[in-house]
């Protein structure tokens, strides 16, 4: 049974339908990928997901679980955790209360747990732990990117959506957000990751979607996609 | 001069500093009390702006209903409006100011989740512009000063509403206590400040050291993150209604003491603007914000009554209020509850 069912996802801006009969399925432990154009449907796929916007035709199922009508706060509790798309960082909280916003749903078994979720993400971002006092709104873009995904963390997510973790980011720190994603992934913790940076993307995912105005045209393996003369021309930039 | 000459002989308006000087302690002190009602009152206003972007303009009638609230909880109590004042020692003074504080508090608290159900929630589930929440605000207004001006009568045989102010019962009668640099302290203006002291202490440690609290400013900044971290928005807008009534309520008794006759169904009008300037003063969505220009707001008026005439008094502080937004549109200390101020 897969951890994440997508079946026949149809959700819609008024009468503009931005994803259109969309099947997606996400095996658990699993780090798979969505690729495509701007406005091809891939936020509005995670927004979905988590429960901020609706469908207006098919479902979703978690764990074996109908969550296409629950709310989003609750699927957080199911153990759907997103960073998202701008990631979203409180501007006028330090990182320690970032992070403590991760986990605002959960309620921890004890202490011990929360400080080792804690302890967990600082030793993926030890640059965090530098900076705990430090005011969200006024960290580079590549540490606010560190901080969501760390944030996204703190909830112990069973699936994390990952919404263009590379956006507006230097190479270097590209390089970085992405090892560490793997790392996630390699950790045990389901992942469906947006990207534009395809390359990246696809060399480190098991399985991808493409999605192309609003419908999946082509899935397969990571390494597959990745050596396709198709998929290599229209995301990768070579003939 | 002319300028001068025409102030001189025209009696609307006077301008007599030394006045000022002369009772600038005493008008400090009877300002700060003001000054504290209006911050309890404007926290409402700014936390509820601060996650909907919303002017809820009947805050001053959850206010009203916080006065009526303490006043029937006295009444109930066994209290009943006579000429004589409350003499039966400090303890139980206290104790019934107490109790009467936790009516007011518990009315107040009451209204402002029920306005917020039965007024805003269904406008937000058809997702409503602003505009028809700010004219449904103002239409909640009316809705309950009329309620305790016709109804309420009907449903309490007359004790409560109507169109006169209830007779002020006289728990707490002023005594000076002592004097700071010979103004009168009085044991009112010390039960004010200090209650209004400790309840704003306890607002910002809740906002700001609490999860709930968290939960209250990760959706004033950024309301579908928040969703994604799993806080559920519908629920921090009533804790959000709830804080701000209750605030009220507590500061409605407060100022019952120091305004026994104000117990009236208009009476949270004209302090219901005021505490929304404070909050607007003070930067709107700003916690500490609001505190800060409520107690300016109550001081500066005081000083304004002295200096151009009783009548003026509520001039000046819209005057103030202008006059610091067209030089700090946002407020005083900004909006920090909503952005950061990078």
């Amino acid at each position: 049974m897969p951890l994440l069912e997508i079946t026949d996802m149809t959700v819609a801006y008024g009468r503009i339908e931005a994803v259109r009969g969309v099947s997606i399925t996400v095996e658990e432990g699993e780090l798979v990928t969505l690729i495509g154009a701007n406005g091809a449907g891939k936020t509005t796929t995670m927004r979905a997901v988590s429960g901020i916007r609706p469908l207006s035709r098919g479902k979703i199922v978690f764990d074996g679980k109908d969550i296409t009508r629950m709310k989003p706060h609750l699927r957080v509790l199911e153990g759907i955790v997103q960073a998202p798309e701008g990631r979203g960082i409180f501007p006028g909280m330090t990182v320690l209360e970032n992070l403590e916003m991760g986990a605002y749903g959960r309620t921890f078994e004890n202490k011990a747990v929360h400080d080792e979720t804690l302890a967990r993400v600082f030793e993926l971002f030890p640059r965090l732990e530098d900076r705990t006092s430090q005011v969200g709104g006024t960290m580079s873009g590549g540490e606010q990117q560190m901080l969501a995904i760390g944030r996204a963390l703190m909830a112990r997510p069973r699936l994390m959506l990952l919404d263009e973790p590379s956006m507006g980011l230097a190479p270097m720190v590209i390089q970085q957000i992405f090892r560490i994603v793997s790392e996630i992934n390699a950790q045990g913790t389901t992942v469906l990751l947006v990207e534009q940076n395809a390359r990246q993307a696809l060399s480190r995912s098991h399985r991808a979607y493409v999605l192309e105005t609003g419908e999946v045209v082509r899935s397969g393996g990571g390494r597959e996609l990745l050596a396709d003369p198709s998929i290599k021309e229209a995301y990768l930039g070579v003939a | 001069m002319l300028v001068h000459g025409v102030l001189a002989a025209d009696p609307l308006i006077g301008f007599d500093l030394a006045a000022l000087g002369r009772n600038f302690w005493a008008l400090t002190v009877d300002g700060l009390t003001y000054g504290a009602v209006y911050a309890l009152v404007a926290v409402g206003y700014t936390l509820v702006y601060g996650v909907l972007r919303l002017i809820n303009f009947a805050h001053s009638e959850i206010f009203m209903l916080g006065m009526f609230g303490q006043y029937a909880t006295l009444l109930a109590l066994g209290f009943y409006p006579s000429g004589d004042a409350f003499d039966k020692g400090i303890l139980l003074t206290v104790l019934y100011l107490g109790i009467a504080m936790i009516g007011g508090m518990v009315v107040a608290g009451g209204a402002a989740v029920g306005l917020e159900r039965v007024a805003y929630r269904p406008l937000r589930k058809r997702g409503a512009p602003s505009l028809v929440f700010l004219i449904t605000a103002i239409g909640a207004s009316f809705v309950i000063q009329e309620f305790v001006h016709f109804v309420l009568p009907a449903l309490t045989g007359g004790e409560l509403g109507g169109v006169n102010a209830e007779q002020p019962i006289r728990l707490v009668e002023p005594e000076v206590q002592f004097t700071l640099f010979g103004a009168n302290v009085t044991n009112v203006t010390l039960i004010i400040i200090f209650s209004a002291l400790i309840l704003a202490l306890a607002t910002d440690m809740f906002i700001n050291r609490t999860k709930f609290g968290r939960g209250i400013r990760a959706v004033a900044q950024d309301p579908v993150t928040a969703t994604l971290m799993g806080v559920s928005r519908e629920r921090i807008i009533m804790l959000t209604f709830l804080i701000g009534g209750v605030l009220a309520g507590a500061a409605a008794l407060l100022y019952t003491l120091r305004v026994p006759n104000g117990i009236i169904y208009s009476g949270g009008f004209i302090l219901g603007i005021k505490a929304f300037s404070a909050a607007v003063l003070g930067g709107i969505g700003n916690l500490r914000g609001a505190l800060l220009g409520g107690l300016l707001l109550g001081v500066m008026e005081n000083y304004g009554q002295v200096v151009f005439g009783t009548e003026w008094r509520d001039v000046v502080a819209f005057v103030l209020l202008i006059v610091v937004l067209m030089f700090r549109p946002t407020g005083i200390l900004g909006e920090s509850l909503g952005r950061a101020r990078a």
